[in-house]
């Protein structure tokens, strides 16, 4: 079984590179871009059983830094 | 004073501390980060600057992880000392031994050069060595040391008097120019600038010294 986290910066944290990734599209002359934000995908292979409880407890502890980052976990059978 | 550096896979500036370390009178012994124990009587822990573990997932996450950082967390419970130096302020903050963390700089670039280092309390033994206000040429180098944390946890650093150094020129975005933080009982000291590299005339400065000289006076009896 699989798991597909996705780490995000919180709302109100600073992106500077999501910023840049904004900049660059303006230049590149795609308009209506108001906002860019990078996060991260982790794609985890699970041993059948493992709980969605579990993997949330490795983005507390490991995979997502809270004081700055937000998460969600997507169990994908 | 009895100091431990720890060195990770990817530290870099170890062996620059424990030289400002033994200079200062320290007897530093080094600890590799898969020792589950410190070496007994240990008085200061030190968590050197460099790219632990490549600065993969996020800046000192797997090393915060590390059987070390368990004994490090063990050793500032008990109220030992740590110092924890540009990658090693990233691992404290990462451990929870500080509030906050480490973001991108805000221009996006890593930044290597000397700045202008504000001394904002002298009410810790890092710092006692100095005049409150001193502004000390120290250099930083560093892609993520843009110091970020919420207005509350800001306001409670700024009202405990728990801002140690503030830059004088901020280089990176930092919040509130934070550039180093002490624990709520002054014994943990986080910073993004290296006082390591101006500890000896060779380095062009020597501003940095007091800072290890205060920690071996503060603890020769500890």
């Amino acid at each position: 079984m699989k798991a597909r986290v996705h780490v995000m910066l919180k709302a109100g944290v600073l992106d500077p590179q999501g910023e840049a990734v904004r900049h660059a599209l303006a230049t590149m002359g795609f308009a209506g871009v108001e906002g860019v934000r990078q996060g991260k995908v982790i794609d985890l292979e699970l041993a059948e059983g493992t709980s969605e409880a579990a993997v949330r407890d490795m983005c507390e502890k490991l995979l997502a830094n809270t004081v700055i980052e937000s998460y969600s976990v997507e169990m994908t059978g | 004073m009895k100091a431990a550096v720890v060195v990770f896979p990817g530290s870099n500036c170890d062996r620059d501390l424990a030289v400002a370390l033994r200079a200062a009178g320290a007897d530093v012994s080094m600890v590799w980060h898969k020792d589950s124990d410190l070496p007994s009587g240990v008085d200061l822990v030190a968590v050197p600057g460099g790219f632990s573990f490549g600065d993969y997932l996020r800046c000192g996450a797997i090393a915060a992880q590390s059987p070390v950082c368990r004994a490090v967390a063990a050793h500032a419970t008990r109220g030992g000392y740590v110092l924890g130096i540009c990658n090693g302020f990233q691992i404290l903050t990462e451990t929870g031994l500080l509030p906050g963390a480490l973001l991108r700089n805000a221009g996006l670039k890593y930044i290597c050069r000397t700045v202008a280092l504000r001394v904002e309390t002298t009410d810790s033994a890092f710092t006692a060595g100095y005049r409150q206000g001193d502004v000390l040429d120290v250099p930083i180098a560093h892609h993520d040391g843009n110091y970020h944390a919420d207005a509350d946890t800001l306001a409670l650093l700024r009202d405990a008097d728990r801002v140690a150094f503030r830059y004088g020129a901020n280089p990176n975005g930092s919040a509130d120019d934070i550039a180093g933080i002490l624990s709520s009982n002054r014994r943990v000291l986080g910073m993004m600038p290296h006082p390591e590299r101006a500890s000896d005339a060779g380095h062009g400065g020597t501003d940095g010294a007091a800072l290890f000289r205060a920690l071996t006076d503060a603890l020769a009896t500890a």
